[in-house]
C-alpha cells in the first residue's frame, strides 16, 4: 500500500518525493491506523491546498505547468482521501481540513465554465440576440405599454393642456411649454451645434438612464408591475412632447430629433421594461416549475438582456449627446436613427449567431 | 430562550450545535457530500458595509483629486474655445464613467474572478455559490447569475436607505403613498430575514446562495509521539487503559477531549482529566493531566475507530455499544 502511494506521488510531482519517503518513516511510528492514512497523502494535500490558494489569488501564470496537470489527479485524490477518511478517522481536525479543501478544490475546478473574454465572445456571437428573443412575448407587452403610454399621453394633454405640466414638471428657461410659438419650438430642435461640453453632457446621459434602466428591471421582481408603470411614465412624456409639436406643424422634426437617440434609447428602456416584466411574469406564473427555479431561469436570462441594454444606453449617449446636436436637419436624423433601428432589429431577431438558445 | 404557545418544543440534543441550522450539502459529480454552511446574515452585512465604505471612500479620494486638479489648474473656468477646456471635459466625463462603474462593476468584478467574493466578503468569510438543484446536486456559477444578483442592489440597499431617510427628515408630513413605498421597500431590505437560506431578491433570480468559505489550516495529530504511544514526557509513566475504561465514551466526548487538548489550557485539562479518572477509578494525581489525556484520547480514538471499521459506531456515552 504504502510503495503504490509512493510511486503514485513520485509521479506527481518529484519535488515532494522525499518529503514523502520521511512521511513513510515517521507513519511506521504512528501507531493508529487513521494516522498512518493521513501521512501518506499529507503532501499531496498540501500540494493541492498550495495550487488552489495560487488559483484562487489569480496568480495562475505562476504555477508550473506540473502543477496545473496534476490539478485533477489531485482532486479526485482529495475527494477518495475524503470518503475514506469519513469512514476511518475520528480525528476532526483532519475530516474538517479535508472538508474545506475539497470544497475550495470543488470551486476551482468547476469553476466559471468560460472566462470573461469567453463569455463576452459568446454574449455578442449569439448568446444576447438569443436572450432577447427568449423574452419576446414579454418584450411585446412592454411594447404595447409604451405605445398606449404614448397615447394616454397625448389624449389628456389635448384634453386639457394643464396635464402638460403634469407630465413634464417645467424647469426654468425651458420654452417647451403650451401656446410656445413655432420659432421658440423650431430653435429647441435646430441650432444647437455652438453648444460646448457635448461629452460631458453625453457622460450624464448615460450615467442617468443607465441607472433608470437597472432600477426599471430591479423592480420587475415585484411581479412584474413597477416596470409596466416606470414604461407608462416615460412614454407619456413623448405622448405630450408629440402633441405639443403636432400644434405648430413641427411633428416630423421632433421624431427626427428624437429618433437619432430614442430608436436606441427606447429600444434599451423597451428591453429593460420587458426583462423586468419577464421575472415578475415568471415569479407570478412559474407553471409547472418551483419558483425558485422559474425565477432564476428568468434571472439569468434577463442578465443577459440587461447587460446588452448598459451597452446600448452607452450607444445612445453618444447619439444623443454627439449625433443630434451635430446633425442639424430632419432627413439625415430620420435617416440615422432609421439605420440604428434597422441594425437592431436585424441583430436580436434575424441574426441567429453560434448559441441557438439559453 | 423562551417559546411561545404555537412553538414545538425542540428535542434537546445532546452535543447538538447551533450551527447546524445552517448547515447544508450539496453533491457533487464525483459522487462526494460536501457540507457547506450558510454565511450568517450578520457576515454578510458586515460584508456588504466593507464594500459599501471601500467604494464611497474611494469615489470621495477621487473626487477630491480632480477638483484638486481643477482648481490648482484653474481650468474650469476657460473660455468654451480655449483647447485646455478639454481635460477638463476628459476629467469630468472620467468621473461621470467611474462613478458608475464603482457603484455597479465593484461586485460584479471580483464576484467573477476564481474566489466569488468581493474584499468584503474575503474578510468576512464567506463567498457566493449557485444554489444545488432539487436533488442537491452542485451546479457551477455562471456569468449571468453573478449579473443577476448584483442588478437587484440598487431596489434592495439604495432604495431603501433613501427612502427611509425622506421619511425620516420629514417625519410629520410623510404621504400615505410614501408609508406605502417604505414598507414596500422595507420587505426588500429585509427578504433575507424571512427564508431559511437567507437569500436576498439578488439571490433569488440569480440561482445563488452566500456560503463560508472557511480556509483551515491542516492542526497536527495528536495521536502521534511518545503521549500518543501512552508514554509521558513529565514522568516516563505508561498509561495503558483497560477495554472497560475506554467503553464508557462515544465519538462526541472524543471531539470534546480533542477540542480540549488543542485549547491547551491547564485548568480545563486538570478538570477533565479529574472526571475521566472519576469515572474510570483511577487516580493519577495532578501535573501530569496532558500525558494522560493524550494517551487517553489515542486509545479512545484507536478502539472507536476500530469499532467503525467493523461498522459498529457509539454516538455518544449515552450510545448503547461500541
Amino acid at each position: 500500500m504504502s510503495t503504490a502511494v509512493s510511486r503514485f506521488g513520485e509521479t506527481l510531482g518529484g519535488l515532494f518525493s522525499r518529503k514523502q519517503e520521511a512521511a513513510i518513516a515517521a507513519a511506521e511510528v504512528a501507531s493508529l491506523r487513521s494516522d498512518r492514512f493521513r501521512q501518506e497523502r499529507e503532501d499531496d494535500w498540501r500540494r493541492l491546498d498550495h495550487i488552489v490558494r495560487r488559483i484562487e489569488a489569480g496568480r495562475i501564470r505562476g504555477l508550473s505547468d506540473a502543477d496545473l496537470e496534476a490539478l485533477p489527479a489531485l482532486y479526485r485524490m482529495l475527494v477518495s482521501s475524503l470518503s475514506v477518511a469519513r469512514e476511518t478517522t475520528l480525528d476532526a481536525a483532519t475530516l474538517r481540513y479535508l472538508e474545506g479543501l475539497a470544497q475550495r478544490a470543488w470551486f476551482v475546478v468547476h469553476g466559471p465554465e468560460l472566462g470573461f473574454r469567453g463569455w463576452f465572445r459568446r454574449f455578442f456571437a449569439g448568446g444576447w440576440s438569443a436572450a432577447v428573443r427568449g423574452i419576446g412575448s414579454d418584450i411585446a407587452i412592454a411594447l404595447a405599454v409604451m405605445i398606449a403610454g404614448a397615447v394616454i399621453g397625448w389624449v389628456l394633454v389635448s384634453n386639457n393642456p394643464d396635464w402638460f405640466y403634469t407630465l413634464m414638471p417645467p424647469e426654468p428657461g425651458d420654452v417647451r411649454v403650451p401656446g410656445a410659438s413655432h420659432a421658440a419650438l423650431y430653435a429647441s430642435l435646430f441650432g444647437q451645434t455652438h453648444q460646448t461640453d457635448l461629452s460631458i453632457f453625453a457622460a450624464y446621459l448615460f450615467s442617468n438612464n443607465a441607472g433608470v434602466s437597472i432600477l426599471c428591471f430591479a423592480l420587475g421582481f415585484a411581479f412584474g408591475v413597477p416596470p409596466i408603470l416606470l414604461l407608462v411614465h416615460n412614454t407619456t412624456e413623448v405622448g405630450a412632447l408629440l402633441w405639443l409639436y403636432h400644434g405648430q406643424g413641427l411633428t416630423l422634426d421632433l421624431i427626427g430629433w428624437l429618433s437619432v437617440h430614442g430608436t436606441t434609447e427606447l429600444f434599451a428602456i423597451l428591453l429593460a421594461g420587458g426583462a423586468g416584466i419577464h421575472i415578475g411574469r415568471a415569479m407570478a406564473f412559474p407553471g409547472t416549475r418551483a419558483v425558485l427555479d422559474a425565477a432564476s431561469e428568468a434571472g439569468r436570462r434577463a442578465a443577459t438582456v440587461m447587460t446588452g441594454v448598459v451597452l446600448m444606453l452607452v450607444v445612445a449617449a453618444l447619439l444623443e449627446g454627439f449625433a443630434r446636436q451635430l446633425i442639424n436637419a430632419t432627413a439625415p436624423r430620420l435617416a440615422v436613427g432609421g439605420i440604428m433601428l434597422a441594425w437592431w432589429l436585424t441583430y436580436f431577431f434575424i441574426y441567429r449567431g453560434q448559441v441557438r438558445t439559453r | 430562550m423562551a417559546r411561545w404557545p404555537w412553538q414545538k418544543k425542540k428535542p434537546a440534543v445532546y452535543g447538538g450545535n447551533l450551527t447546524n441550522r445552517r448547515a447544508r450539502e450539496i453533491l457533487t459529480a464525483e459522487g462526494l457530500r460536501l457540507p457547506l454552511t450558510i454565511a450568517s446574515r450578520g457576515a454578510r452585512a458586515g460584508a456588504v458595509l466593507i464594500d459599501l465604505f471601500i467604494v464611497y471612500f474611494g469615489l470621495l479620494l477621487i473626487t477630491l483629486l480632480f477638483v484638486w486638479i481643477v482648481n490648482g489648474l484653474h481650468i474650469n473656468k476657460l473660455d468654451p474655445k480655449n483647447p485646455a477646456r478639454v481635460i477638463f471635459q476628459a476629467l469630468v466625463v472620467f468621473w461621470i464613467i467611474f462613478a458608475f462603474l464603482a457603484r455597479n462593476a465593484w461586485f460584479l468584478w471580483f464576484e467573477l474572478g476564481p474566489r466569488g467574493a468581493t474584499p468584503g466578503k474575503r474578510m468576512t468569510g464567506i463567498r457566493i455559490a449557485a444554489r444545488p438543484g432539487r436533488d442537491g446536486a452542485a451546479t457551477r456559477l455562471s456569468a449571468e447569475a453573478v449579473i443577476a444578483r448584483n442588478l437587484l442592489r440598487d431596489v434592495e440597499l439604495f432604495m431603501p436607505v433613501i427612502f427611509i431617510g425622506s421619511a425620516l427628515r420629514t417625519s410629520s408630513d410623510t404621504t400615505l403613498a410614501g408609508w406605502a413605498a417604505l414598507v414596500w421597500f422595507a420587505i426588500f431590505a429585509l427578504f433575507p430575514f424571512f427564508n431559511r437560506d437567507a437569500l436576498r431578491c439578488g439571490d433569488i433570480i440569480a440561482g445563488t446562495w452566500v456560503v463560508e468559505a472557511p480556509r483551515r489550516k491542516l492542526d497536527a495529530a495528536l495521536s502521534l509521539g511518545e503521549a500518543g504511544q501512552g508514554i509521558s514526557a513529565v514522568t516516563g509513566a505508561h498509561y495503558r487503559f483497560g477495554d472497560t475504561d475506554l467503553a464508557i465514551y462515544g465519538e462526541y466526548e472524543l471531539q470534546v477531549l480533542e477540542r480540549v487538548l488543542r485549547d491547551n489550557r491547564p485548568q480545563v485539562l486538570a478538570e477533565v482529566a479529574d472526571t475521566i479518572c472519576r469515572k474510570i477509578g483511577w487516580s493519577a494525581g495532578a501535573g501530569d493531566e496532558r500525558a494522560f489525556l493524550e494517551a487517553y484520547y489515542t486509545q479512545l480514538r484507536a478502539r472507536l475507530e476500530t469499532g467503525m471499521r467493523f461498522g459498529n459506531r457509539k454516538a455518544d456515552k449515552f450510545a448503547e455499544r461500541a
